[in-house]
């Protein structure tokens, strides 16, 4: 029995979150593709700026848990070391969300281009072991142009 | 919102800067809401978006946006370029956000 609920709950999070970010990845590249005709750019220091009428910063922001399959098997990854692959398309989903929140505001603004974008990423929770959250805030930030 | 221009460029695209103020910055401390908390720990059986925490995050943001821009106006500036946020958690429970940036005047 008290086998029984770990278990569970590492099935229900295997197929349900498995579920949910696929159905995640489906909207991310769609709307990817939707917004892909307002180019995202760069700039370095020495480089002249973009000529522009109006310039406004965008934000985009996320914060994103991982199922507890994820949590289980990341853990059994800490014993032996090497690459997290469940973070990292956890990691993924949530830059590219970011992103995206970050592009569509800019484009109802009207925006023409996007540039020096920057991205902030932190985690949150699962600093003590009984709370056992753990989820990663990601902000996307950059300035349109039109 | 103020008329600030805010950019995370070295300029405002098209216009000139006349004047720099040096940094300006602004930042929140946020903690966790008990409530939320809890919706979270069973968000974290299945994953996906935390929207409590995001729309916490935002809120933060906006407050340490308009921190930074309340000090760029008492300079007198009319524009922050090179903005930068960073984020630390201060404790369990407790993050910080931390927006910085250079007040200028353009014309």
């Amino acid at each position: 029995m008290e086998l029984l609920v770990p278990l569970i709950l590492i099935g229900v999070g295997f197929f349900v979150g498995r579920h949910f970010e696929a159905k995640h990845y489906a909207s991310i590249r769609d709307r990817e593709k939707k917004t892909l005709h307002v180019p995202m750019m760069n700039f370095g220091a020495k480089q002249d700026l973009p000529y522009a009428h109006d310039a406004q910063l965008f934000v985009g922001s996320v914060v994103v848990a991982n199922d507890y399959f994820k949590t289980i098997s990341a853990g059994l990854r800490n014993l032996v070391g090497g690459r997290v692959v469940v973070y990292e398309s956890l990691v993924d989903r949530g830059r590219r969300e970011a992103l995206l929140r970050m592009k569509e505001e800019a484009i109802e603004w009207g925006a023409s281009q996007i540039v020096n974008v920057r991205f902030e990423t932190s985690s949150i929770g699962g600093k003590s072991r009984d709370q056992g959250l753990s989820a990663v805030e990601i902000m996307a930030y950059g300035t349109a142009i039109r | 919102m103020s008329n600030l221009t805010l950019t995370t460029l070295e300029g405002v695209p098209g216009r000139e800067i006349v004047e720099h103020y040096g940094l300006v910055q602004g930042s929140t401390i946020r903690a966790k809401h008990v409530g939320k908390d809890i919706l979270a720990g069973f968000k974290n059986i299945v994953g996906g978006e935390l929207k409590g925490y995001t729309e916490l995050l935002q809120e933060s943001r906006k407050e340490s946006i308009e921190r930074m821009v309340m000090q760029a106006e008492q300079l007198g500036a009319n524009a922050v370029v090179n903005i930068r946020f960073a984020t630390s958690s201060i404790a369990p429970g407790a993050a910080e956000l931390f927006a910085y940036g250079t007040a200028v005047r353009v014309k």
